[in-house]
């Protein structure tokens, strides 16, 4: 039983939209939508809508890329700016639901959700002809009449799978990159995060055109049916057992994956630094979004010296930034749900609990909480620990830090808190990790201009702003050649002679003629 | 080897960007037998360059590189960086089970799967250089001589043993006549009445393949060439017509020196023709009037493409080189093998202090300091080229 779709067809083309601002969405989408979340519904009766299966919808976006409507930069253009409209025109939508799924403050939700989205479609549409431009590349002397470019074309059909932590961010950046590369594209998003998931159900897909375009439902059962499909490219966002799982079903279609995962985000503290300018970046960056973020710093590497100063100087960010009491703070979000809430409860019970510690599984509330005295055996130090905990392990030595670090996995982000630039310069020499960021925490992630994405157990492929136009891309080597000059290819057939080659090989060099690359 | 600097927005104005190049750790590159030292060499210089230890598993049908890969190379390498390992396709499977950081897979779609399949266990990123059949259009505005020569030498150079040869043609009927004597003359030419006694013309790899080859010739039927000769593993360069979409010779890469002809009405034809099959490796057209290869290559989509040539930009190391769909993922050559064989690490270098100005992002959130926010954010200095 196939995961039921929306998309068919229904709600408003961006290109009939009159230019008013988008009336409340057809009770036609909104009916297919809800039939597809199998709730029941009492509506004005509708005529009953055709159910797509999925082979359907697949075999519509693959027959609309086969005739070639994404190709051209004026489709692309046209369906960024339904983005752009999708963004600016349902923001408080958005941004009720973001506090619905994850109680995430409209601050938050706007820097790390609404605002990167809209950075990244409005780096798109000012780049989109540049990037999409037939690359020429240097020749050598045997290639010097010829035409010789790298030419970016889309893969064909693009599966996209998100999470439900930046519902919005890790669904709608991704689909920027494939939909500016040509592509056409099918959403899952996470079930998990369900307001947000009805939304991208519902109303985005009235912002583009739905020939190109579906939404995918469904729980881990319609995920896993879902692969088994061919897609030409999938683009995940998730746990790394889960990236195993989808790179698995990739390689029956030999499908090209990008996989962004997560881990264990270490961070060092040096003695030379203040305590409470470090403790202010850890707090903001580990209790953003509750923690549920795939590089918020996960541990701390410090001194026991420097521990003692660290413990008050977090207890003053907490306090500072959540109030006395942070369960009423309204800067605090929750927990995604029951099943994480008490994985993290438990984790709770490791080494000791410093600062924090408090839990209400009413609301799914965990504290900032600070653990110290903690093993590296222990869970918090074992699986990667996404929630507002942070343990504090002591070491006797920056090398010791580095030693822990790379007996560990490869993390997705690794940081360094020091006033002396050259430990910062010793973490990244001896380390390694799909991000990096001295003294700060995971702000290397709002530069479009940086490839996002993980290595080893964290992921591979990358993206943000070009990188994603690249990563959604087949970058097609092309060289043309005049059809006449036909005695100069005389060289190289049989029958051969030692002369010809070394006159071939000659003009094979890379020496012999400008271009050295970079 | 360079780090890549990045251009910064407001927000991280006073930040040092750039990207770093790491090696990935330990590389397995497993190559194939029909261009032993090249596809052997070629990603090992990348994996070298970008600061990898590399595991080599050369292929053990191409035995007498295997054995120099095996027993001299090593000579000329820290052999406490590189180790090479021989083996079967068993041993390759065994040797598949363990983690490396990286995996560079040179063969056959089939195998590909494989490898992709025992990487994602361990996540461990690929490239893979695979296969398929490579269509080649010619068009009635050309010369057949001129196309003839070229075509004839791409498909039989290395006894058609190449991932990238051109793997049958596709040309109107009247084409297709002017061809045929065109190509007698370029095969007579090359290797001589009898190509058997000529030292330019190879021979096929193993029984095993040449079996495979034999059975082709019963495709269609022979308009050049044909003969076979087991006792060492010789197969005339040949041309074949009359086939049609089904025969064996239409659905499997040839990788040998046998030219399909397959007549088609019109461009549009063989465009579509192309378009219904999986995505090549490589893709040729040969025309006078470049309107028309032009439009091959924007309505067709492989790893490469060549318009009026075989494959001589695999030299031009400026482009890089590899397959989409099931031709393969990733790419190499030059640069590109360097950056291949690299983990491009994003970096971000901030000022220890300058609190003051980290304020702005902290709890208690203001609706003020949220707009500020969004501006600086949305600040334009990154536009990327």
């Amino acid at each position: 039983m196939l995961s039921h779709v929306t998309g068919g067809g229904w709600g408003l083309h961006p290109m009939q939209r009159t230019g008013a601002s988008a009336a409340p969405y057809p009770a036609k989408a909104s009916r297919a939508a809800r039939v597809c979340l199998g709730q029941k519904t009492s509506l004005p009766s509708q005529p009953p809508g055709r159910m797509d299966t999925f082979e359907d919808t697949a075999r519509r976006l693959r027959e609309a890329f086969s005739s070639g409507r994404t190709q051209p930069a004026a489709f692309r253009v046209a369906q960024l700016e339904g983005l752009s409209r999708f963004l600016q025109e349902n923001r408080q939508l958005l941004q009720d639901a973001l506090a619905q799924d994850l109680h995430k403050s409209a601050f938050e939700s706007e820097i790390s959700e609404i605002t990167i989205s809209q950075g990244e479609v409005d780096l798109a549409l000012r780049n989109l002809r540049a990037w999409m431009k037939d690359q020429k590349v240097p020749k050598n002397l045997a290639t010097q009449l010829d035409s010789a470019f790298i030419r970016k074309e889309p893969f064909g059909l693009v599966l996209i799978i998100a999470p439900w932590n930046y519902p919005l961010n890790l669904t709608l950046v991704p689909l920027v990159g494939a939909i500016a590369a040509g592509n056409c594209v099918v959403l899952k998003p996470s079930e998990i995060s369900k307001s947000i998931e009805k939304i991208l159900a519902e109303v985005l897909p009235r912002y583009l055109d739905q020939s190109c375009f579906a939404v995918a439902l469904g729980g881990p059962e319609e995920t896993a049916r879902l692969l088994e499909h061919r897609f030409d490219y999938i683009f995940f966002t998730g746990s790394p057992h889960v990236g195993k799982i989808v790179m698995t079903a990739a390689a029956k279609h030999l499908t090209p994956v990008t996989l962004e995962l997560g881990g264990k985000n270490p961070c060092y503290v040096d003695d030379n630094c203040d305590p409470q300018t470090v403790a202010n970046r850890l707090a903001w960056f580990r209790y953003f979004n509750t923690g549920q973020t795939c590089v918020a710093p996960d541990y701390v590497l410090c001194s026991p010296d420097m521990q003692e100063r660290l413990l008050p100087a977090l207890q003053n960010a907490i306090t500072r930034f959540y109030g006395d009491d942070p369960q009423n703070s309204p800067n605090l979000g929750r927990i995604i749900n029951q099943k994480h809430f008490k994985r993290l409860q438990e984790l709770l019970n490791c080494g000791r609990v410093a600062i924090g510690g408090q839990s209400d599984e009413s609301n799914l509330y965990i504290a900032p909480t600070v653990l110290v005295d903690v093993q590296e055996t222990d869970k918090v130090m074992q699986e990667e620990i996404f929630g507002p905990i942070l343990p504090l392990m002591t070491v006797r030595s920056l090398d010791e830090a580095i030693n822990f670090i790379n007996h560990r996995e490869k993390p997705l982000a690794l940081y360094a808190f020091s006033n002396n630039s050259q430990v910062i310069k010793q973490v990244l020499a001896r380390t390694s990790s799909g991000g990096f960021c001295g003294n700060d925490g995971f702000m290397h992630m709002t530069l479009a201009s940086l490839p996002f994405g993980g290595v080893g157990a964290s992921g591979m492929g990358s993206y943000h702003g070009k990188f994603s136009f690249d990563t959604f891309s087949h970058h097609r080597a092309c060289l043309l050649r005049s059809p006449g000059m036909e005695k100069i290819n005389e060289l190289r057939y049989p029958p051969y002679s030692s002369r010809n080659l070394r006159v071939l090989l000659m003009a094979m060099e890379e020496r012999s003629c400008s271009c050295t690359l970079l | 080897m360079k780090d890549e600097p990045a251009s910064t927005n407001l927000l991280t104005k006073l930040d040092c960007a750039f990207t770093l190049k790491e090696p990935f750790g330990l590389v397995l590159i497993i190559s194939p037998w029909n261009y032993p030292v090249n596809l052997t060499l070629v990603p090992l210089v990348g994996a070298i360059a970008a600061g990898n230890c590399v595991i080599l598993k050369p292929s053990e049908k191409s035995k007498g590189t295997e054995k120099v890969l095996a027993e001299v190379l090593p000579q000329y390498l820290d052999q406490s960086c590189f180790a090479v390992v021989v083996g079967g396709s068993q041993e390759t499977q065994k040797l598949l089970e363990h983690k490396f950081d990286y995996i560079f897979f040179t063969g056959s779609p089939h195998v590909g799967k494989i490898v992709m399949t025992a990487a994602a266990k361990h996540l461990t990123p690929i490239t893979l250089e695979l296969g398929g059949k490579n269509p080649c259009y010619v068009d009635d505005n050309c010369d057949p001589q001129t196309v003839a020569n070229r075509l004839a030498w791409f498909r039989y150079f290395n006894t058609g043993q190449t991932c990238v040869a051109p793997d049958y043609v596709l040309c109107s009927p009247d084409m297709q006549e002017r061809l045929l004597p065109a190509l007698q003359n370029a095969i007579t030419r090359f290797y001589g009445d009898d190509p058997q006694n000529s030292p330019n013309l190879g021979r096929v790899i193993n029984q095993k393949h040449f079996k495979r080859l034999q059975e082709l010739l019963n495709c269609g039927r022979v308009a050049i060439g044909g003969q076979s000769d087991e006792s060492n593993l010789y197969i005339a360069p040949t041309v074949l017509v009359d086939v049609q979409e089904t025969d064996k010779v239409m659905q499997e890469e040839i990788f040998g020196p046998i030219l399909p002809l397959m007549t088609v009405k019109s461009l549009d034809e063989a465009i579509n023709f192309i378009n219904h099959r999986e995505k090549p490796l490589a893709l040729y057209a040969f025309s006078n009037n470049s309107q028309v290869v032009n439009q091959v290559l924007d309505q067709t989509s492989s790893g490469n493409f060549r318009g009026n040539d075989g494959f001589l930009y695999a030299t031009l190391l400026s482009l890089p080189f590899g397959g989409v769909g099931k031709s393969g993922m990733g790419r190499y050559h030059g640069k590109f093998s360097f950056d291949t064989f690299s983990n491009h690490r994003a970096c971000l270098i901030s000022p220890s202090g300058l609190e003051k100005l980290n304020e702005i992002r902290y709890p208690p959130y203001s609706s003020q300091a949220q707009k500020l926010l969004r501006w600086a954010m949305s600040s334009h200095s990154c536009t990327l080229q």
